[in-house]
């Protein structure tokens, strides 16, 4: 019998060791979120979010060109992005099955891991070398970039989950493929494919990596997408490894405010998928 | 229930044929048909043309480089923009070394995680840890590297390294003066972001494993943890080495929290204390400082090298994966 007390005792270990890493790894985000909370919460205030940065050295200041620049960068690159990446997804959903279409899926699951500073200087290429100038153009290209081929793989995933009874139904009235794909099939799935967008859009609002060389960033208020543009990861880069406390102060509460919008951005999706799927899960 | 039978009348879909055929009797009857497919086929290219693109401009821009330097450049150390000498050495060192002990760290943490989740959690817990751990993931990297600047730098220099040099220091890999800036914070803080990657990819493909498997291992009289071992883990294999190399992916191409703690300097040391230097870091903080075009052609090289590493890294990783998931998009929300 000691064996089977012996099997018994490895089980319990084993389940114990499992907990306490699942314990740990999950420790390290209650860990970062708790600081980002304490010192990032203590440093906002209200010209935080309704002034531009102060020259260096002052103290003060707020980074309201960031999170309007963030908007206007992340909302440029989800227009680019969002219609090319779901039309790749209704491709792969619906003539998906050949070999071309393998290769397209096997690609977007090649790029999704693409490192982003590289999507970066190609863009630079492209967009700032011919150019002349940085611009907020060249950066919502380079989030379109990163942001496609996710989108492309969850857009499909929502698509093929639209059960075929429904496309059957319609092709069985009379309609053409085309607008039972767009009218049945592609509005049953719009709540999913939303649902992947604001994914793809809070991924590419903590970017920083492909902005670097493309929207470089600005310490005044700019609307011009043709001109350079701060954005909040910019800002948190800069201000993170800067030598001033002040500017530690303000990587912090900004780093606490791009938290947050990613984390909202990220409570949206779930919400909107729940609202028609909630019952089913 | 009873099902009509199976008639085969040209034109009309039958429940029972595969997917392809079922729509290909309707394929191409209207023009609009024909024209929608092709807008949507149109746009499928652009992926793989996007991908010729970004190796095309690569490669063209860093052809200077390939044509002075040669294989030489990944053997050299020295990066020298005055006299354009350059060789990547240093930094294909610390991206490897980096990516390697973050998955030394990650790997144990994750594979936790995803077996927790899959096979020992109760039921309600199953969905807020999960949410729990994407958002992890969901954090920002430059958020991550703020963190790590200002909290994980000084709890390692407070009470993780004087231990580790208490105990190893004998040894070349924990030598020497702890920089803060170091292939160790690295390290940890890549570990700290890819484990809920690992974590979200292995926990889906062992979602992915029948529930058969876990039945008839427990039915033979295996303990839970035999049957995660004997049953579920090996049916998974394949698509978790997927996951842990899909991690290594990442840390390899990771950019901003690397930047900002490893050190960025030139150099092969093998202690961890010391600062090292990673391809991506190299391109962050150099590019805009590339002032001759020589410069330009090495960072673009070094780009090169550490997109072909990805790309074939990512490409191994997603055979293994689809081997267990036929097509299916794992972890591509995650991601």
């Amino acid at each position: 019998m000691s064996r089977a007390f012996g099997r018994h005792l490895m089980s319990r270990i084993m389940t114990t060791l499992i907990i306490i890493f699942s314990f740990t790894a999950v420790l390290a985000l209650v860990l970062i979120l708790g600081n980002l909370l304490i010192k990032g919460a203590s440093s906002i205030d209200w010209a935080f979010f309704t002034k531009s940065p102060v020259p260096a050295g002052q103290t003060g200041g707020g980074v309201a060109n960031a999170i309007v620049g963030t908007g206007i960068v992340v909302g440029l690159g989800a227009l680019i992005g969002v219609p090319i990446g779901v039309g790749i997804g209704m491709y792969l959903a619906e003539y998906g099955s050949g070999r071309f279409g393998f290769l397209v899926r096997f690609i977007a699951d090649v790029l999704n891991g693409t490192p982003s500073i590289v999507i970066g200087i190609v863009a630079w290429t492209f967009l700032v070398k011919p150019m002349g100038g940085f611009s907020a153009l060249a950066g919502s290209v380079a989030l379109a970039i990163l942001m496609i081929p996710m989108l492309a793989r969850t857009t499909e995933e929502m698509v093929r989950l639209v059960p075929h009874s429904l496309r059957e139904a319609a092709l069985a009235l009379g309609y053409p493929r085309w607008r039972t794909s767009l009218r049945i099939v592609a509005r049953t799935a719009l709540s999913g494919i939303v649902t992947g967008c604001l994914v793809g859009i809070a991924r590419i609002a903590g970017e920083t990596a492909p902005l670097l060389f493309t929207a470089l960033g600005n310490l005044n208020f700019s609307y011009s997408i043709t001109q350079p543009m701060q954005t909040l990861s910019l800002q948190i880069y800069v201000y993170a490894t800067g030598p001033f406390d002040e500017w530690h102060r303000l990587a912090w509460a900004s780093a606490l405010v791009l938290m947050g919008l990613v984390l909202i951005i990220s409570l949206a999706a779930r919400w909107v998928t729940r609202q028609r799927y909630g019952s089913a899960r | 229930m009873t099902s009509l039978p199976n008639l085969p009348i040209e034109g009309i879909p039958s429940g029972r044929t595969s997917r392809e055929t079922r729509w290909q009797s309707l394929l191409g009857t209207d023009r609009s048909d024909r024209i929608y497919r092709r807008i949507l086929t149109a746009f499928a290219l652009a992926l793989p043309a996007l991908m010729l693109i970004l190796f095309g401009v690569l490669f063209v821009n860093a052809l200077p480089a390939l044509k002075k330097f040669g294989p030489s450049f990944v053997v050299t150390s020295t990066w020298d923009p005055v006299a354009e000498v350059y060789g990547a050495a240093p930094m294909i060192f610390g991206t490897l070394a980096s990516s390697f002990l973050a998955l030394l760290i990650a790997v144990p943490l994750a594979l936790s995680v995803a077996i927790f989740l899959s096979e020992f959690a109760p039921r309600w817990l199953r969905q807020p840890v999960a949410f729990l751990v994407e958002l992890l993931a969901a954090i920002p990297s430059v958020v991550y590297g703020t963190w790590g600047v200002f909290v994980l730098i000084p709890f390692l220099r407070a009470h993780v390294v004087p231990p580790l040099k208490a105990v190893l220091g004998w040894t070349p890999f924990f030598k020497g003066v702890f920089y803060g800036n170091s292939l160790l914070a690295g390290g940890i803080i890549l570990a700290i972001m890819i484990v809920p990657y690992i974590a979200a990819v292995s926990r889906e493909v062992l979602l992915a494993v029948p529930t058969s498997q876990r039945e008839a291992a427990l039915a033979m009289g295996a303990t839970r943890w035999e049957a995660v071992r004997s049953a579920v883990l090996p049916y998974g294999r394949a698509g978790l080495i997927g996951a842990i190399i899909l991690g290594l992916g990442r840390a390899l191409g990771e950019t901003m929290a690397v930047t900002m703690l490893i050190g960025n300097r030139h150099d092969i040391a093998l202690s961890l204390f010391q600062p090292a230097y990673t391809m991506a870091a190299a391109i962050a903080n150099e590019f805009s400082e590339a002032t001759t075009d020589m410069y330009l052609a090495a960072l673009f090289e070094v780009g090169l090298i550490l997109f072909v590493l990805t790309i074939v890294v990512n490409a191994i990783a997603r055979i293994l994966i689809w081997r267990v998931a036929r097509g299916a998009a794992i972890g591509s929300k995650a991601l």
